[in-house]
């Protein structure tokens, strides 16, 4: 078996005094689909940026697929091959949903910062940007203003930028924060879809999605994984329950 | 990854009429422009006039492509322009040396000079841009001003280089002639520019289709977004500051030629002022704005400053009224102008528009009645101000009060009609 | 020894006025983020308004009057053009402030002309007050720098002391707190510009007849200014005081330097008949501030004693 997809070693993170991030080790599998839950300001989206590089980690390594990567810049991890979504919608407001689309293709079709071709002449760019708006089905919007589109749209889109580039890592934080039901459903249906045969790890609030989607869980509480596990062990885990006490409707979902 | 076989993607590609008519046709019609202008025989007049606009058009264009494309606010883009045209003069001596001595520039014609202001400006933009660039927002601005002041301060020291306060001259009727032109009689110089315009124009239209010029719009949308999408968008920037300093030095290189002269007040902060207005007031946010800004700026400064001295008032009251009210520029104005129009031929909101123009006209009447007034009561000759036959004496109430009347009016109906439902923007 | 001591009291007397201005802008960057392109135009509206007001009042009036009149046209300012353009982010500030600037010099050579203006200094300040080395010392230099040191304690005053000028504190190193506190941050911000623009006016007042009340001084003073700012660090007045400081005296000790590159670095073989060797510490006056503008901001873009980057 080679190197895992991704790997966090003792991973540290502090804001002058405050401890955000207290030594999280994780695996993370080619292939596995892992979730990472816990309550409000349990670092989650710490964690994810210090992953993406956005900020540098205090102290501890991350690897991905063998390689390390702490210390690097967001643009050069996310062209070793792993992609983020944000949790709160981060798009080109101005542009097309076609031109947001083929933003997240260029680099990984290898045309870097070239000035000497017309963007409208490469036959691949625009045939991956068709396939990235088809499958995630904006392509009748294609055309309408990024910042026109309902907001379940613009998280589509996020998820779109983010697998346009093909990377084998993908990091969604909250994908379907502020959804209704059934655009959630879609969304998860979505996801499925895009991240077949990828890594994939997700930060969700909505246990009905963590729990129907993820092959492992981890819990985030207070900097520190106190569990990982499958869900079937994640939902019988007695400290879980207790770090979730008084969140009762989420574990009620849970066991659903 | 799932295959999906070239059939089953939907071509999304604009049809080809679309494509024609929104991005090729409107540079034949330039083109049409600058080849039938001298059909009119213009007197020398508006020759020069042509021509200090053409420069104007690439000069604010590649300004634009900071502002409108990547969105960075610079307050020396002169500097540029200014090296670029410094490059072409001594290019242009260096000609006329070599036509008695002889070597490598003989040559070289006089006609591509631009080329070397474009080499010039590029050049000029990669070694300040390094460290530039590096900042974005309000500190990219600080810093352009900052190396603005230096630049056009170091242009006064340096006098073998940029000729003191005289600048440095030359001359344009030498070296190997292209396409007959001799470059001397205006008329010639009139193709020269026109054909530098073209070239700069299609260009800079060009650029906004390649990978970098479409991630120049991403960085100035999302910049934290393009870092997650493999970019750099530090690096996108600075490709982007050479690119539009090169263009700006093609202008300077139009310039020389077109004056035979460069002074170092050329790099000053005034003409990066200058070409910032023309940039915005044209409309920032559409390709063809600073063309536009380019054409009506430069009409005002050549004729309006004939009419009244209070022109450059007018130019900055203009400014702030397009920040304020309309910060898509004349073009924006222009684009929702016409969709009203084709939108609503019939009823409420025609009405609507014209009480909108109506309204404003008003009040641009009534400001410029009471600043024409100030300006003759503080001159203190006497003068009335006599606009279509009318007497307004500034001795008087009655034009002041007409002036006070016509604004107040104006402007409270602006108020009126925006409150209803704005106009948008 | 001479020479050190005037440039010492004439840095300083400079550096006040710098810091006159400049706390000003630096209340009105720090607080509302923007970086206010025309606030050396309420500067020179106060050396114009003095010199107006003046010849009806006298200037001691006008030194009270002026000011006052320009902070009220900064609140005007605020409340009916930048509060507008607020929404569309600090690059649309920044442009609408320039275009301020512009308006207000056309305004300025439209009422009062083209030229300097005569504004003078009053004749019971019109004398010298002691004898240094043999040179007279003129007593309004000393006014200047009593009028700054009045501002400087008032302002302390203001800040450390009064409840408005905690919450001003507060919104410096916080600027998205205030509004929890449930303050109208509107209003504040419209005191904030006011109060930063009449004390630019003031600085203009004791400026203009000192130095020279024209259409262009805006312009040259302008930049400086910014310069200030930048260097001293966001949000902090303290950096602001030593950056006016440093410049006043930066500027004011090599203009008195008299020698050239040629002869300073003759070892290096340069003669004063080249481009570099002809250069004199004087001349590079001018251009040292910006230098150091653009040596800050990217080596050490929060500043001297900044709290934070901008």
């Amino acid at each position: 078996m080679s190197a895992p997809a991704l790997q966090l070693t003792d991973l540290r993170k502090n804001f002058g005094p405050a401890k955000i991030i207290e030594g999280v080790s994780l695996d993370i599998a080619r292939g596995e689909r892992h979730a990472i839950i816990g309550p409000n300001g349990a670092g989650k989206s710490t964690l994810f940026n210090l992953i993406s590089g956005l900020f540098p980690p205090s102290s501890g390594t991350i690897s991905l697929a063998g390689r390390q990567i702490s210390g690097l810049k967001p643009h050069q991890i996310n062209r070793l091959g792993l992609s983020r979504s944000f949790q709160v919608s981060n798009i080109f407001a101005n542009m097309s949903v076609r031109e947001n689309v083929r933003c997240g293709v260029l680099w990984s079709l290898g045309y870097g910062h070239s000035f000497w071709r017309n963007i409208g002449n490469l036959k691949e760019v625009q045939r991956k940007t068709a396939e990235v708006l088809e499958k995630v089905g904006l392509t009748d919007k294609a055309d309408v203003p990024a910042v026109l589109l309902t907001y379940a749209d613009q998280r589509t889109l996020e998820i779109a930028i983010t697998i346009a580039g093909g990377a084998d890592v993908i990091l969604l934080d909250e994908p379907t924060a502020g959804m209704s039901h059934s655009e959630t459903d879609r969304a998860i249906k979505l996801i499925e879809m895009a991240t077949e045969g990828k890594t994939l790890l997700i930060v969700e609030h909505d246990m009905g999605v963590v729990f129907g989607l993820s092959d492992r869980i981890s819990v985030l509480v207070y900097g520190e994984i106190i569990a990982t596990g499958t869900p079937e062990e994640i939902r019988g885990n007695a400290r879980v329950r207790e770090a979730y006490l008084g969140d009762e409707t989420d574990f009620a979902e849970m066991s659903a | 990854m799932t295959d999906y076989s070239l059939d089953r993607v939907p071509d999304l590609a604009p049809s080809a009429r679309y494509k024609f008519a929104t991005r090729v046709l409107p540079l034949l019609l330039l083109a049409l422009i600058l080849l039938s202008i001298p059909l009119f025989e213009p007197s020398r007049t508006w020759l020069s006039l042509f021509n200090a606009i053409g420069i104007n058009m690439v000069f604010a264009l590649s300004y634009n492509m900071l502002l409108g494309q990547a969105g960075m606010l610079s307050f020396g883009h002169a500097v540029y322009f200014g090296l670029g045209g410094y490059a072409a003069m001594h290019g242009m001596n260096a000609i006329e040396n070599a036509s008695y001595d002889g070597g490598i520039w003989a040559a070289f014609p006089m006609f591509a000079l631009p080329l070397v202001g474009f080499a010039g400006g590029a050049l000029a933009g990669a070694v300040i841009g390094w460290p530039s660039c590096r900042r974005a927002g309000v500190p990219f601005a600080m810093i352009s001003l900052g190396i603005a002041e230096l630049v056009a301060a170091a242009g006064f020291m340096f006098i073998s280089v940029f000729g003191g306060e005289e600048g440095i001259t030359g001359d344009r009727m030498n070296g190997v002639e292209l396409f007959g032109l001799s470059l001397g009689p205006l008329g010639e110089v009139y193709w020269f520019i026109a054909f530098w315009t073209f070239l700069g124009v299609a260009l800079m239209y060009a650029f906004t289709r390649t990978p970098l010029g479409k991630l120049a719009q991403a960085v100035r949308d999302n910049p934290e977004r393009v870092q997650f999408v493999g970019y750099n968008p530090n690096r996108v920037r600075y490709l982007v500051f050479i690119a539009a300093g090169g263009f700006a030095g093609l202008a300077g290189g139009m310039s020389a030629v077109s004056y035979e002269i460069f002074t170092p007040e050329s790099l000053s902060v005034i003409p990066s002022g200058l070409v910032l207005l023309m940039a915005f007031i044209g409309g920032a946010r559409y390709f063809a704005g600073p063309i536009l800004g380019a054409v009506v700026l430069t009409y005002m400064q050549s004729n309006l400053s004939d009419y009244s001295e209070a022109w450059l008032l007018y130019l900055g009251l203009l400014f702030i009224g397009m920040i304020l009210f309309a910060p898509g520029g004349l073009a924006g104005l222009l684009l929702s102008g016409t969709t009203a129009l084709r939108q609503s031929l019939s009823g409420k909101g025609l009405v609507r528009a014209g009480a909108f123009a109506i309204s404003a006209l008003l009040s641009a009447a009534g400001v410029i009645v009471l600043v024409e007034l100030a300006v003759r009561h503080s001159n203190g000759f006497g003068e009335a101000f006599e606009p279509f036959g009318f007497h307004l004496a500034p001795d008087q109430m009655m034009p002041w009060t007409v002036g006070l009347v016509l604004a107040g009016v104006g402007m409270g109906s602006l108020k009126v009609l925006s409150k209803q439902g704005g106009m948008g923007s | 020894m001479e020479t050190v001591v005037f440039a010492l009291l004439n840095g300083l007397i400079y550096g006040l006025l710098l810091f006159m201005l400049s706390s000003g802008l630096t209340l009105i960057f720090s607080m509302m983020g923007v970086l206010n392109m025309a606030h050396a135009s309420f500067y020179m509206l106060g050396a114009y308004f003095a010199f107006t007001l003046g010849q009806h009042t006298g200037f001691w009036f006008a030194l009270f009057l002026a000011p006052i009149c320009v902070g009220a046209a900064g609140a005007c300012v605020e409340k009916w053009g930048l509060r507008k353009v607020h929404a569309r982010g600090h690059v649309a500030e920044l442009l609408f402030t320039f275009g301020l600037a512009y308006v207000i010099e056309e305004l300025v050579k439209i009422i009062w002309g083209k030229f300097a203006v005569a504004y003078e200094i009053p004749p019971e300040l019109n004398y010298s007050l002691f004898e240094l080395f043999g040179s007279q010392y003129p007593a309004y230099r000393i006014f200047m720098l009593a009028v700054s040191i009045a501002m400087l304690a008032g302002l302390w005053y203001l800040l450390k002391r009064t409840r408005v000028g905690l919450i001003i504190q507060a919104s410096l190193t916080h600027p998205h707190m205030v509004s929890h506190l449930g303050h109208n941050v509107p209003r504040i911000f419209m005191l904030v510009f006011a109060a930063g623009c009449a004390l630019a006016g003031l600085a203009g007042v004791i400026g203009g007849n000192y130095l020279v009340t024209e259409p262009s001084m805006a312009f040259s003073i302008g930049p400086i200014v910014f310069v200030v700012v930048v260097v001293g660090g966001m949000g902090s007045l303290e950096g602001a005081f030593i950056a006016s400081l440093l410049i006043g005296f930066l500027q004011t000790f090599a203009i008195s330097i008299d020698s050239n590159f040629a002869e300073i670095f003759s070892f290096a073989g340069l003669s004063a008949d080249g481009d570099i060797g002809r250069i004199t510490i004087a001349s590079l006056a001018p251009m040292l501030p910006f230098l150091l503008l653009v040596l800050m901001l990217m080596l050490r873009p929060r500043g001297l004693m900044g709290e934070r980057e901008f």
